[in-house]
């Protein structure tokens, strides 16, 4: 019989240089000059790429052109490789493609199918990156994982607590992604160009002579090719051995009048005004999708405006669970501007939120992110 | 940094000696072998030397040698060259020509005849045991008379097992279908005699062997029914087209003298490292097993899963501690495959992940062994510390 204590008494041989840091590295800008920071400061770096998805599969969506800058793509590995080469430090690519699947794509493409809005970002930080792969760097030696997220970390010494604040440069933050980071994680990582510009990020990758210096932003989800995930989803659920029926479903006013056919309530998001598939006179924008009856409720923008809403999974992170309401700002999508707001705690991990006044397409799926200025107060799903 | 090289089935370093040999054949002794002139008379030599080294170590004669640029050619020419000429005899046959073949080759026989398939040929992959060997009732069971090759690999480039090559042999003969083997990962380790083991084609390639990359050779038995897989000249008997790597093959041949001649050394003494390795290891962490350790093996191939660890995790801290060997399958990006070899044998998915290969060569010493006996069981315990599934692992067992 064995148990863990016995390893635990083995002799294990230090981490091969002190304070090593292991950086996610996509092939792109921002996380190449992670590496050349880190390297700047004097630090032992090591690089790992995820190699996420497997660009050969659902052919059907490859069309004519070639593969573009996905973060997934071979070009984005040797992008990596390549930096790694030119500033000279260790570099590996590790396999995530069961985790990424079953914690970043399945799960996405099923809440489509449910009539929700998902952030695959927010489940690949919280559940990939942050997850198997920080174990990962941490189990070949390394103390932390950096990163190129637009986002900081600042360890609240009189809580106690790791504090997420909004990155410097208000056009680069990316915090709305980063909420579900625990305590833990928190404090196994770092964000080095959170202070930091875009265009002084680009400005110390043309210093070095980073071969990616030039190199577009990426824009897209990385696993969705042009940006369909319409296509993707149909060839998905094909390739899943479940093929999306021609869904066809009805097209409601708010009076429960059937003005109209869709084809699948995945086409459609909340807010949305494109492709409903009729002319109106007024314009009409998506209120609600009920999946279950494959239906789509449409009215006119004024319809859209909520005040009070519901989230679950909520993560607390610059403060402990607040026993009563605290007064914040919210924002319930990438591009929206946080509006203030009474937060109510429902139980650990349920609240209700109260905008001061009504917000536009509060919509199922997407995060509601509580702020207290630059702090991130906490995070939720929107239900 | 001190690097420890334990990855010697991935790929061997050029002996000196054998880089001697062939530097004289890059600038000096330049001659094109086909030409009729003196240059290329020398050249002629130094390649014809050769074939006779890389025959003389598999037991053929000179003549059934064809040099190629390496495994992955000779595999593709024997299998498509079969194949493609039994198609082109047999035009009355109704049949569809048929394959058979093991669920553990490698990728360059595997997806060979998956191209096969894709043409319309039948392909009979064989299952192994729970080390990695055949079963002869069910090669036997396989056969066809629509059957035209069996192509089943000599050594396993994972596990080290060797495949009951013989008997195989003598079953093709029998029912007179053609037999090909991929010997890479057994050449210079096990003694090879093509007639023994009644091998109508055999695959070898140079960098396994303490050669340079790039050169290898299909043996053919003569009269065997091939089609060519190149076109072009009449180089090697127009079997294998293309100016011949005369340096290359220089080295291929040197090296192969070499091997017949250490090979019983090498084997005994690695076997000896190898075992004592594997038993090292099998005490020092705890639940950790051998893959394919009962059946007959290369001496210096091991294969341990370590339950509880992701391999890919504890080969790149072991790379970062300075031991390289090797996990799986490196596929296009670099990353790490499941392996195909040990889903094969059973393992489950998170088995095959938590396996990790060893494999020893000429260079490898007491002191290579003594330090991978230091860090490996240092770096799985530290990974399993992190790891979320080993405590239930702990428990279960």
């Amino acid at each position: 019989m064995t148990t863990a204590t016995q390893f635990d008494s083995l002799p294990v041989e230090a981490a091969t240089r002190p304070g090593l840091v292991a950086v996610a590295m996509s092939g792109g800008v921002d996380s190449s000059t992670v590496a050349a920071l880190l390297l700047q400061q004097g630090r032992p770096v090591v690089g790992l790429t995820m190699q996420l998805w497997n660009q050969r599969r659902l052919p059907e969506l490859q069309g004519d052109g070639p593969a573009q800058h996905r973060c997934c793509s071979l070009d984005d590995v040797y992008d990596a490789k390549a930096v790694a080469r030119h500033l000279n430090f260790p570099h590996y690519v590790v396999n995530f493609e069961d985790q990424f699947e079953s914690r970043v794509v399945r799960p996405f493409v099923d809440q489509y199918l449910a009539g929700r809005t998902p952030i695959a970002c927010a489940n690949c930080n919280t559940d990939v990156k942050f997850e198997p792969l920080l174990r990962m760097a941490r189990q070949i030696g390394a103390e932390r994982l950096a990163t190129g997220h637009y986002a900081r970390i600042r360890k609240n010494e009189e809580t106690g607590r790791y504090e997420l604040l909004r990155a410097l440069d208000d056009t680069k933050d990316q915090s709305y992604f980063l909420w579900g980071l625990s305590q833990e994680q928190l404090s196994r990582s770092e964000f080095p160009l959170g202070e930091l510009t875009k265009e002084e990020v680009r400005s110390l990758a043309r210093r070095v002579n980073l071969p990616v210096a030039e190199k577009p932003d990426s824009m897209e989800l990385c696993f969705v090719p042009n940006g369909n995930y319409v296509q993707f989803i149909d060839a998905y659920s094909r390739e899943r051995g479940v093929p999306l029926k021609d869904a066809e479903g009805e097209i409601l006013n708010e009076d429960g009048e059937i003005i109209g056919h869709h084809h699948g309530v995945h086409n459609f998001t909340i807010g949305q005004r494109r492709g409903l598939g009729f002319a109106a006179g007024k314009p009409l924008y998506v209120l609600s999708i009920d999946p279950e009856r494959n239906r789509v409720v449409v009215g006119e923008d004024d319809a859209l405006r909520k005040q009070t809403f519901e989230v679950h999974g909520v993560n607390w992170i610059s403060i402990a669970p607040p026993s009563g309401a605290i007064r914040a700002t919210v924002k319930i999508r990438h591009k929206h501007e946080p509006a203030p707001a009474t937060v109510e705690p429902l139980d650990e991990t349920r609240a209700r939120i109260t905008f001061d006044t009504r917000q536009r397409a509060i919509t199922p799926g997407q995060a509601a992110v509580f702020y207290d200025g630059d702090r991130v107060f906490a995070g939720a799903w929107i239900r | 940094m001190n690097r420890v090289y334990l990855d010697y089935n991935a790929t061997t370093p050029v002996e000196p000696e054998v880089l001697d040999a062939m530097l004289p054949y890059f600038s000096g002794e330049f001659g094109n072998a086909s030409s009729i002139h003196t240059f290329g008379q020398k050249a002629r030599a130094a390649v014809e030397t050769a074939r006779e080294h890389v025959a003389a170590l598999i037991g053929a004669r000179p003549q059934d040698i064809f040099f190629t640029s390496g495994g992955t050619e000779s595999d593709n020419h024997a299998i498509f060259g079969i194949v493609s000429s039994s198609v082109a005899t047999s035009a009355s046959s109704t049949g569809k020509p048929h394959v058979i073949t093991t669920f553990v080759e490698h990728e360059a026989v595997l997806n060979t005849c998956q191209a096969l398939e894709k043409q319309g040929v039948d392909v009979t992959y064989l299952h192994v045991d729970q080390d990695g060997l055949i079963d002869l009732e069910d090669l036997q069971a396989a056969l066809r008379k629509e059957t035209t090759l069996i192509t089943i690999m000599h050594a396993n480039n994972e596990l080290g097992t060797v495949q009951p090559l013989e008997e195989v042999g003598r079953i093709a003969e029998q029912a007179d279908v053609y037999f090909h083997t991929d010997a890479v990962q057994s050449a210079g380790k096990i003694p090879i005699d093509v007639n023994q083991l009644h091998l109508d084609l055999l695959s070898l390639s140079g960098h396994k062997l303490y050669a340079p990359k790039g050169i290898g050779a299909l043996y053919v038995r003569g009269g065997t029914l091939l089609k060519q897989l190149l076109y072009g000249g009449h180089h090697q008997r127009g079997m294998r087209p293309g100016t011949e790597n005369v340096a290359g093959i220089v080295g291929f041949g040197k090296a192969a003298e070499i091997a017949r001649h250490a090979l019983a050394n090498d084997a005994k003494r690695l076997s000896a490292l190898r075992d004592q390795l594997e038993h090292g290891l099998l005490h020092r962490v705890p639940q950790s097993r051998i893959n394919g350790g009962r059946a007959p093996r290369t001496p210096n191939t091991a294969n341990l899963v370590f339950p509880g660890v992701e391999g890919e995790a504890l080969l790149i801290a072991l790379d970062l501690k300075g031991l390289a060997c090797s996990t799986g399958a490196a596929c296009s990006s670099g990353a790490v495959e499941p392996s195909h070899v040990l889903t094969a044998i059973g393992l489950p998915a998170e088995e095959a992940r938590a396996s990790l290969r060893f494999s020893l060569g000429r260079h490898t010493t007491q002191a290579d062994i003594d330090f991978a006996l230091r860090v490996v069981p240092a770096a799985v315990a530290q990974l399993r510390q992190l790891s979320p599934t080993y405590r239930e692992v702990a428990k279960t067992t």
